[in-house]
């Protein structure tokens, strides 16, 4: 980290990862609009939404991943790296991936190589990066990784003589073998069942803290993110429409779409119909100008036509005409009030 | 008590595994070990399990679309198991299939009026564009959608023709397997309801499938816990969720995230402990 | 997403439309790929236009031609490239030119007859295979496998030596002997099909496996078929190529392309123009049907046009 010191010019000294005015487009259509995105050291953050809502692309940008002709503007600045990722040609973000900023995908079944023992790719990941002196060093530190993601003695076995949630867990151990600043995780439970699903975010958790790396969490599940992450951002066709503290956002929504999903996905309320959004998710670039959720707002209005102002700070706020009341700003009067009355 | 709309009684079915030694032959996969289960009628009957617990193959063998190896599969008073597939018309009038995939449940070549007539002309019945029309409207999809083509739809909306697909027969039983699982947050719930709405109107018995307890816990009062190949538990839905017995159920209930426990402070240990703990 | 069986399974994935998307792929990738898609590819294009070329040729050939492509001159025999004759003419003086147009419809004829037979044959064979148990199945792919390992030409050659030699007889033989093919990448395509939730809808609401095949399963595999005939066709143009030169294809006088070049060789030193410009026909012919398959790959698999 002494890079920061000399280099002023790094992102801002208390953020991973700082995203910047992110806008990924693909010929003349915009799939992810001015985003704007920062992880602290050791912070995880969750980043939730639909089909189309544009969280993997925002991944993808910032690994400088994305497919060939698809095209990201803005800025990706990551602790300690003294250049912008957005433009950085593939040597360079070669040297960062792995090291300083490591993934893990959705699908555990293509991640690794069918042909290669699982402990000689954690090894193999280590060596790339020459962070380990030697291969005999190499192998001892996977055997030990495979041993903290509870898979002992799996060292030298073939992918597909494990299962999906044991594949998952060796991803896990050759995203974590670098102790990166930044764990990247797209929906990497999705895929698995809910018993393995348990296991492997408590191992990424595990993995996270005993490093202090920061975790940027995707997923469009909430009760996943609300178990594991401290701050979130919700996503909708290709913006931010809301972010804050994870208990914040969930139990006192202002965007409306944020509203609507908390009460949407609330299946254990008693009522025997769903509170529901009408509509359905417009495929990815097809959303509507000015708020993207206004077509399936019940309180849209003319002026949602214009694109809706960012209220409140750069962590914490929503991009809404017309939020949902602030239900603690509310509590807070009242007991004022009663107080009053007394 | 009337006779059950279903009733299946120790059902087997094993898949020959391919040979992998020239002297032995492999050990066969036992999908079901021994399932029993009554579904009454009008019931919504849940069943839920992880993946490879064998809850797609008994679905499959409960709509005779799959031998059973050993067992019996009784609807509605006819046991199906050894039935020829000339002699189980009333059960393909009387018992239809929603599936998971929005994508793979519809042929991508047929316009939709003509997938949803399908089951219409295949068991001789008119296909009118009346009906059609009249299953589009009952599913929440506008008349001119039967012009279309499915890739033209977002997942909800093909996850209602298939709907309509299934109901244009009139069945009394409706199957439906993971009907959700592929879809939206936000458009889940529109499908639930009119899961729910169809079956109370028409009358239906319901068997939904689920990896999801939650989802089940919603939609069924009844539910049948699987796991490698046999059911562990079985009961009123809110009872096995609220106090779960078999320790196998124990582990999926704790292992759920919820937004609830999430909120009020549980972790990912919290999550792992009822896995470890049992 | 799978990788088995290489070029079978991708093509077989493009059968179904849409590949078994990988949820990640689902969640934002949709319109990226669907765009990426509807690019026209070069393959596509530049094959289209050479198939369209020889089938326009062939056309006006019906109508016109420079000169009677039969008509023997001997004054004019080995007569040089000049404005009468555009290609120079043969050995007994017949224009180059109106043979080579001629020829076209038999390269047509050949590849419409040997495809047509291949399809007739391979199509429902590949489907039954795909929709039969085991030992019906297993029965047809080894019967398959051993007739892929009998040489085409050779077949093609017992033909002709059992119902004598003609373009007809020669290119039913080639189109036997390219039905394995057929059979083998249209059985992967049904088998992906007979996989999907719709087959099992029709199967709930009572349809028979015939009617499945034809409502459910052909459709889907239409691409496959397509894809595979073009690449056959080509095929097949080369081995009536082939054939009429070792004097096994079409008897003469119809002009063949084939059989051009088998009589260009006691000239091939001192007039190798009558060589060259059939030769260039035929390779001109097989890289358009090939450069149209290659195309039709791709425009059915969008999976594949984002791996470029």
């Amino acid at each position: 980290m002494s890079a920061l010191v000399e280099e002023p010019e790094v992102a801002e000294q208390s953020d991973v990862l700082a995203v910047r005015g992110l806008t990924v487009s693909v010929r003349d259509k915009v799939l992810v609009e001015d985003v704007d995105l920062t992880v602290g050291p050791g912070e995880r953050v969750g980043l939730i939404g639909e089909s189309g809502s544009g969280k993997s692309l925002t991944a993808l940008s910032v690994l400088g991943l994305l497919p060939e002709d698809v095209h990201a503007k803005g800025s990706v600045r990551l602790a300690g790296i003294d250049h912008d990722l957005i433009g950085a040609d593939e040597r360079q973000l070669a040297r960062i991936r792995g090291r300083d900023l490591a993934m893990v995908f959705q699908e555990p079944m293509t991640a690794l190589n069918p042909t290669m023992r699982v402990g000689d790719q954690i090894a193999e990941a280590m060596l790339i990066h020459r962070t380990v002196p030697n291969r005999r060093a190499a192998r001892t530190a996977a055997t030990a990784l495979l041993d903290r993601v509870q898979l002992p003695g799996v060292a030298r076995a073939y992918p597909h003589q494990l299962s999906g949630g044991q594949r998952q867990r060796v991803v896990v151990a050759i995203a974590l073998a670098n102790d990166p600043a930044l764990l990247i995780c797209d929906e990497p439970t999705t895929a698995l069942d809910v018993t393995v699903q348990a296991m492997v975010l408590d191992l990424i958790l595990q993995g996270v803290a005993a490093r202090e790396s920061a975790l940027l969490f995707i997923t469009h599940d909430l009760a996943v993110v609300a178990t594991i992450c401290q701050r979130v951002l919700v996503m909708y066709g290709g913006r931010v429409v809301e972010s804050g503290p994870v208990h914040e956002v969930f139990t006192n929504p202002r965007h409306r779409y944020t509203e609507g999903l908390l009460a949407a996905s609330d299946l254990d309320s008693a009522a025997h119909r769903l509170p529901t959004i009408p509509g359905n998710v417009p495929a990815a670039g097809n959303f509507p100008t000015g708020c993207v959720f206004r077509t399936r707002c019940a309180h849209a209005t003319d002026i949602c036509t214009t694109t809706p102002p960012w209220t409140g700070s750069a962590s914490s706020g929503f991009a809404c005409h017309h939020p949902a009341p602030d239900l603690v700003a509310l509590e807070t009067r009242r007991s004022s009030r009663e107080v009053a009355d007394d | 008590m009337t006779e059950p709309a279903i009733q299946v009684t120790d059902l087997v079915r094993d898949y020959p595994r391919p040979r992998t030694s020239l002297l032995r032959a492999s050990p066969p996969v036992h999908a079901l070990r021994g399932v029993s289960l009554e579904v009454q009628e009008g019931e919504r009957f849940g069943i839920v399990g992880e993946s490879g617990c064998g809850k797609s193959t008994l679905l499959r063998i409960i709509a005779a679309l799959d031998r059973a190896t050993s067992g019996q599969v009784v609807v509605e008073g006819t046991d199906i198991t050894r039935l020829p597939e000339r002699r189980l018309r009333f059960l393909r009038e009387n018992l239809q299939l929603v599936f998971q995939d929005p994508m793979s449940s519809l042929d991508p070549r047929m316009r939709v009026r003509d997938i949803i007539a399908e089951p219409l002309v295949v068991q001789g019945h008119p296909a009118s564009g009346e009906r059609v029309r009249e299953l589009l409207d009952a599913v929440g999809l506008s008349a001119d959608a039967g012009d279309r083509y499915p890739h033209q739809f977002s997942g909800g909306q093909r996850q209602r023709i298939s709907i309509a697909r299934a109901l244009a027969p009139r069945p009394r039983i409706l199957i439906a397997d993971e009907p959700v699982s592929a879809l939206d947050v936000s458009v889940r719930a529109q499908v639930l309801n009119l899961i729910s709405d169809l079956v109370d109107e028409l009358n239906l018995t319901l068997i939904f499938v689920s990896h999801d307890l939650s989802v089940v816990k919603h939609v069924c009062s009844r539910v049948a816990v699987m796991n490698a190949g046999q059911i562990v538990e079985t009961g009123p839905t809110a009872d096995v969720y609220a106090a779960p017995t078999h320790p196998y159920t124990r582990r999926l209930v704790s292992a759920i995230p919820t937004l609830q426990r999430a909120l009020s402070g549980a972790t990912t240990t919290d999550l792992v402990k009822g896995v470890l703990s049992t | 997403m799978n990788d088995e069986g290489g070029s079978v399974s991708r093509g077989a994935e493009s059968a179904l439309g849409v590949p078994a998307s990988d949820p990640a792929g689902r969640l934002d990738g949709p319109a990226v790929r669907r765009t990426a898609g509807r690019r026209l590819n070069p393959s596509l294009v530049v094959g289209g236009i050479i198939v369209l070329v020889i089938v326009l040729t062939a056309l006006v050939s019906f109508v016109w031609t420079p000169y009677d492509a039969t008509l023997v001159d001997p004054a004019v025999r080995l007569a040089k490239p000049s404005w009468s004759h555009w290609f120079g003419t043969d050995k007994f003086g017949r224009d180059l030119l109106s043979q080579i147009m001629v020829g076209s419809r038999t390269t047509l004829f050949v590849g419409l007859v040997a495809v047509g037979v291949a399809a007739v044959i391979g199509v429902p064979l590949g489907i039954l295979a795909a929709m039969t148990r085991r030992w019906s199945s297993e029965l047809i792919m080894r019967a398959n496998d051993l007739l892929l390992a009998f040489p085409a030409l050779l077949l093609a050659i017992m033909f002709g030596a059992v119902f004598g030699a003609s373009t007809l007889t020669a290119m039913v033989a080639i189109g036997i002997a390219t039905v394995p093919s057929f059979a083998r990448v249209i059985r992967s395509g049904a088998l992906q099909v007979m996989r999907t939730e719709y087959v099992l809808a029709a199967r709930a609401a009572g349809r028979r496996p015939f009617p499945i095949a034809l409502r459910h399963v052909l459709p889907n595999v239409t691409s496959l078929i397509t894809v595979q005939a073009s690449v056959s066709f080509a095929i097949a143009v080369l081995a009536e190529a082939a054939l009429s030169f070792l004097g096994y294809g079409t008897p003469p006088p119809t002009p063949s392309w084939g059989r051009m070049l088998q009589e260009s060789q006691e000239f091939l030193f001192s007039a190798p123009r009558l060589a060259v410009f059939p030769g260039v026909a035929i390779a001109i012919a097989v890289l358009g049907f090939n450069l149209l398959g290659d195309g039709l790959r791709d425009r059915f698999d969008p999976k594949l046009e984002d791996r470029r």
